[in-house]
Order: structure tokens, then C-alpha cells, then sequence
């Protein structure tokens, strides 16, 4: 898995496929023969994604009168803004700065403590480590949810409930089992002798840490970034659970509440839909490769 | 180390550095405590935490207390308990079957080198950007019997009411979850086909061996460890499909969509008895383990790796 997520990360650091072009090639000759079915199959499941997607969009553009007058699936006759407008009025650039909050604050620790804690399970040695290591690796089997009651009820222990601090603090602990894991991985593929000549130069294991491993593992860095990024981002139970005020909802919870406020104006519904996942469409175009690397962060085989 | 010094006083350098390089190594532990700490507390103490609290009951004000076994006796002896459990594994089972032909199909598709197939890659992926908010709320509309795509496509068969019948419920439940998941199973197994050596390919068709034939004697066998993980995943995952049934259907109509996560959610926070809903969290919890350790020996044990992470 290190190796895949190896040349994952290096296509999308060099932003080419040369890793795995030849071996493309091979395929596609095998399966231009597989093109009927194949493509029809292929088409047929690109409808599936679209309609739903296209349906969205067009109508967020709508007036009420077009959502109520026009054909579903015909383009706005008289597309307008004004739905993106009621939304943005609706607090959404709040809910907006609460995600974004929320995201980068559960991020940037969990990486930061993860790479740490993988660079001593790889360079380290110990009963000690041994056993910290396997703890996170039975951590990666406990789903989420099924803490949540003990998680609300520390939270609000911690005078903590109604703070965007209690949806990071859980989203750091659950997340760090996959990232260790993987970080680990990568900086066990970092070749023996570097750390070597670090120790020959006279640097400690905590420069080395950060002048040779860090900049080494960067890759594998933006991709678990990404994948835990999206998993807070989108993360709709702690928010629903943790907090209450509308002034500390985060996207997926505001788009909820929106949605159910303003159940008789589909048209803006659909464009608050649009408005929370734009920042990470806008993130897709520009990295998509990166983007989908991170996305499976290192299941791939 | 020090395996260009053979000389005695060099070799006793050499000992001192690994006592040296020993003490390094160990020192290292100290890295590990703030991921730690997190862990311990945000993770296993609330995991302990469930299961005590399964056998504790709160009162009106709050306080809470012993319960014995009280909680889990009342809870085994509901009906809606096994109502829940055979819907997570009814849409667990349903998932799977539907999902993984699709996306196994998907994976070998996207894999291709031709152009059109890497753009229509970019969009297959789309879903995978959304959240479970968005998914629900877009099905919604799009539903409508008047307004959604029954009336945009001119079907009238798709003019259904979707979300009050409780068949049509679990279908439309199992599409959406398979619409919003797909894609990501279908990025997982695009990375396994291509790491399928294509002198095994070459050798095939050297053989004679057609497309059909080349898929299941090549694809599909090496492939195994790819379809475990993404097995893995998907149905330990399905466990957790709590966002998208809660606000697709809440659970209804009737309790024909809850799930073993929603029933967990709607005991616990809706009716405010965390007794009964710690001791559904801890099935989940043994469901959870169960399935992945499960799944993990099926693969056999000489690739420990991928299987971890499919946990």
C-alpha cells in the first residue's frame, strides 16, 4: 500500500501519470475490444450522476414561478442570482467560517501529532511504542457514532458544548489512527542512510524529524490533510449532537436547518446546496488529482 | 554503524553508540504524547464510557446511576431492536450486492487510457465532493412528484411517493447511499486495476484469451485483496450511513428506514435515554469489530497491510 500511495503522491506532485501510463496502455488495448457494452455501461452511468447534478444547479438558478411553471429539467428561462443572494442573507458566509474554522483547526493538529507520533513508532524502538502503535491500529475499527453519547456528555463536562473547539477535539482523536498509519508507512519508505548521515552530521532525532522526514513526507502529508479536510468538512453528526446556536452551525447543519426553513423555496434550498460544496469543487479543479489520491488516502490495494 | 572500524578501541566506540543510538530510540516515546493524549481521551475513554454507561440510567434532572442489567434486558426484549438490526444488515447485504458489481465494473472502465473515459472520470467523481446533507437534500427535490425528474423526464412511473411508502423508502434509501458511495469504491478499484502487471495481459492474448475470458482469469483474481478492502469498507461503513437516512427519511415512514445508528441517535438525543442507546451503540461497536475481523481473515493473513487499513 506505501508503494501506491507512493506513486499516488508523486503523480500528483509531478502532475503526470508516468507511472502508470504504461501500464495503461496495456489495458486500453485490452479494453478497446470491451468498448460496447463497456461504453454504454459508462454512459449510462454518467446519466445517473448528472441528471441529479444538473438538476440542482439549473434549478438553484430558477425563479419560483420558473420551478413551478417550467419543465424540471429545461434551462431557467430567466436565470437569477437572487436565490445565491437569500442564502448568503441567510448567514451562510457564517456557517461558511465555522466550517472553515472547524476544518482547519481539527487539521492542522491532527497531522501535526500524527506525524509526530508516526515519525517514533518508525524511528523509535520499545516496548512502549509497540504498544501505543497498536492501539491506533485497533482504532481504526471503532466507528464515530457509536461514541457519541459518552462524547456529548464529556463535552458538556468540559463546559465545552456549543463551542467549535467540541467538534475538533473529537474529529482530531478519530482521525489520527488512519493518519499514523499511513505517515508511518511513508517515512518507513525513507531510505535508511539519510537518517544516517542526519545522525553523522551531528543533528538530533528532532531536527532530523523536521528537516529530513517532514519534507520528505510531504506528499503523504497533503493527502491525509485532504481526506481528514473533507471528512470534517462534510461531517454532519458531531455538529448536530455538539452544538445549537445558530451562530455556531457549520455548512452540512446550516444546509439542514436551511432547508428545513425554507422547505417552500426549493430554488434557494438547492442553491445553498451548490454554495457549500463550491469551495471544495473550486479544490477539485485546480487539484484534482490530489484531491482524488487523498480521497482514498492509500486503500487502493 | 561503525562497520568500517574493526580495530578494538574502534569497536568500543561502536557499542557506546548504540547504547547512545539506544537511548535516542527511546527517548522518541516522548513524540507520541499529544496524539496520545488525544486518543486516549476523545477515543478510549469514550469508548469504555459507552459501555458503562450501558448500565446506567439518568434521571429526570440529569444524575446518573446504576441500572444493572436493566437497560440491556429491555432492550433485547424490544422488537424494534431486531427491526433495526435487520435493516442495517438487509441494507448492508443490498449495498454490497449493488455496489460492488458497479464499481468493480467502474474501477476496470475508468482504468482505460482512452480520452473519453478520463472525462468522464472527472465527472463520475463529483458525488465524492458532496456531503451527506447535500446528497439528501438534492434527492429531495429532485423526488418531487411534481417538480423533480419524474415530471423532467416525462416517466410518470418515477412520480412516486418516495418517501411514504416504506419499500419505496428503503429502495430510494439504498439507491442514494449506492449513488453517493460508488464513487469512491469505483477510485479505489481504478487504483487496483492498475497496478494489474500488463505482462499478464500480453501473455494472455499470446494464449488466444479473449476480453471476457482475460477479466476473470487476470482482472478478477488479482483484484482479490482490492475487492477485500473496498468489501471492508463498505460494510463496516454501512454501519455508520447515519447523515443520509436521517435527514433523507428520519428513519420513517413508520420505523421502515432505522437503522441501528439512527435507533442509537433517535433513543439517545430525540426520547433521552442514553441507557438503552449505549447498549445499541456497544452492538454496533461488536457489529463493527465482528464484520472487519471477519472480513480481514477471509483475506488470509500474508498481507496485513491493506487489511489494517480496511478495518
Amino acid at each position: 500500500m506505501s508503494t501506491v500511495l507512493k506513486s499516488n503522491a508523486q503523480e500528483a506532485r509531478t502532475g503526470t501519470v508516468t507511472g502508470s501510463a504504461a501500464a495503461k496502455r496495456g489495458l486500453g488495448t485490452r479494453l478497446r475490444r470491451l468498448n460496447i457494452p463497456g461504453g454504454l455501461g459508462g454512459w449510462l452511468w454518467l446519466a445517473v450522476i448528472i441528471l441529479p447534478v444538473y438538476y440542482v444547479v439549473i434549478t438553484s438558478l430558477k425563479t419560483q414561478s420558473g420551478y413551478f411553471g417550467q419543465n424540471p429539467l429545461a434551462l431557467p428561462t430567466e436565470p437569477t442570482l437572487e436565490n445565491y443572494q437569500s442564502v448568503l442573507e441567510a448567514d451562510f458566509a457564517q456557517y461558511f467560517m465555522n466550517s472553515a474554522i472547524v476544518t482547519l483547526g481539527s487539521v492542522i493538529p491532527t497531522v501535526l501529532i500524527s506525524f509526530m507520533a508516526s515519525f517514533a513508532i518508525v524511528r523509535g524502538a520499545g516496548r512502549f511504542l509497540k504498544l501505543v502503535n497498536g492501539m491506533f491500529l485497533m482504532g481504526l475499527a471503532i466507528p464515530l457514532q457509536a461514541t457519541i453519547i459518552p462524547i456529548y456528555l464529556m463535552i458538556i463536562r468540559l463546559n465545552l458544548y456549543d463551542s467549535l473547539l467540541a467538534l475538533m477535539l473529537p474529529s482530531i482523536a478519530f482521525a489520527i489512527p488512519l493518519t499514523v498509519l499511513i505517515l508511518s508507512n511513508f517515512i518507513r519508505d525513507v531510505p535508511n542512510e539519510l537518517f544516517e548521515s542526519m545522525r553523522l552530521d551531528g543533528c538530533s532525532e528532532w531536527q532530523t524529524m523536521w528537516r529530513l522526514a517532514l519534507p520528505l513526507t510531504r506528499p503523504a502529508i497533503v493527502t491525509v490533510a485532504i481526506y481528514n479536510g473533507l471528512h470534517v468538512w462534510n461531517g454532519f453528526l458531531l455538529p448536530l449532537v455538539l452544538t445549537q446556536s445558530p451562530s455556531l452551525r457549520v455548512l452540512p447543519l446550516g444546509l439542514w436547518t436551511f432547508q428545513g426553513e425554507f422547505s417552500v423555496n426549493i430554488p434557494a434550498v438547492l442553491a445553498s446546496v451548490v454554495l457549500s460544496t463550491l469551495p471544495i469543487l473550486v479544490l477539485y479543479v485546480i487539484g484534482r488529482r490530489q484531491l482524488l489520491a487523498g480521497l482514498t488516502a492509500g486503500f487502493s490495494k | 554503524m561503525s562497520n568500517a572500524v574493526s580495530t578494538a578501541p574502534g569497536r568500543a566506540v561502536g557499542v557506546k553508540d548504540s547504547k547512545q543510538t539506544e537511548q535516542r530510540k527511546a527517548a522518541l516515546a516522548w513524540l507520541t504524547v499529544p496524539a496520545l493524549f488525544f486518543f486516549l481521551v476523545f477515543a478510549v475513554i469514550p469508548l469504555a464510557g459507552v459501555l458503562i454507561l450501558s448500565f446506567t440510567r439518568r434521571d429526570g434532572i440529569g444524575a446518573i446511576g446504576a441500572a444493572g442489567l436493566d437497560n440491556w434486558f429491555s432492550v433485547l426484549a424490544d422488537p424494534g431492536l431486531y427491526n433495526a438490526l435487520g435493516l442495517t444488515f438487509l441494507i448492508m447485504i443490498v449495498s454490497w450486492l449493488v455496489q460492488t458489481p458497479i464499481s468493480l465494473l467502474l474501477g476496470v472502465f475508468t482504468a482505460g487510457s482512452q480520452r473519453y473515459r478520463a472525462a468522464l472520470a472527472v465527472l463520475y467523481f463529483l458525488p465524492l465532493l458532496l456531503s451527506s446533507a447535500a446528497v439528501a437534500i438534492a434527492f429531495k427535490a429532485l423526488l418531487d412528484p411534481n417538480f423533480g425528474l419524474a415530471t423532467g423526464l416525462g416517466l410518470p412511473f418515477l412520480a412516486q411517493d418516495w418517501l411514504g411508502v416504506p419499500q419505496l423508502a428503503l429502495g430510494l434509501v439504498i439507491f442514494v447511499i449506492a449513488w453517493q458511495f460508488v464513487p469512491f469504491h469505483t477510485l479505489i478499484y481504478q487504483g487496483g486495476v492498475r497496478q494489474i502487471p500488463k505482462s499478464l495481459y500480453e501473455a494472455a492474448q499470446i494464449d488466444g484469451a479473449g476480453t471476457i475470458k482475460q477479466f476473470f482469469h487476470i482482472t478478477l483474481p488479482q483484484l482479490k485483496y482490492t475487492i477485500i478492502t473496498s468489501s471492508t469498507l463498505m460494510v463496516v461503513g454501512s454501519l455508520t450511513y447515519f447523515d443520509l437516512i436521517f435527514i433523507l427519511t428520519g428513519g420513517g415512514p413508520g420505523n421502515s428506514t432505522r437503522i441501528l445508528a439512527l435507533d442509537m441517535y433517535l433513543r439517545g438525543f430525540r426520547a433521552n435515554l442514553m441507557g438503552p442507546a449505549s447498549v445499541i451503540a456497544v452492538i454496533l461497536v461488536i457489529i463493527g469489530l465482528a464484520l472487519a475481523l471477519f472480513l480481514q481473515r477471509l483475506g488470509g493473513k500474508d498481507k496485513q497491510g491493506s487489511q489494517l487499513e480496511g478495518l
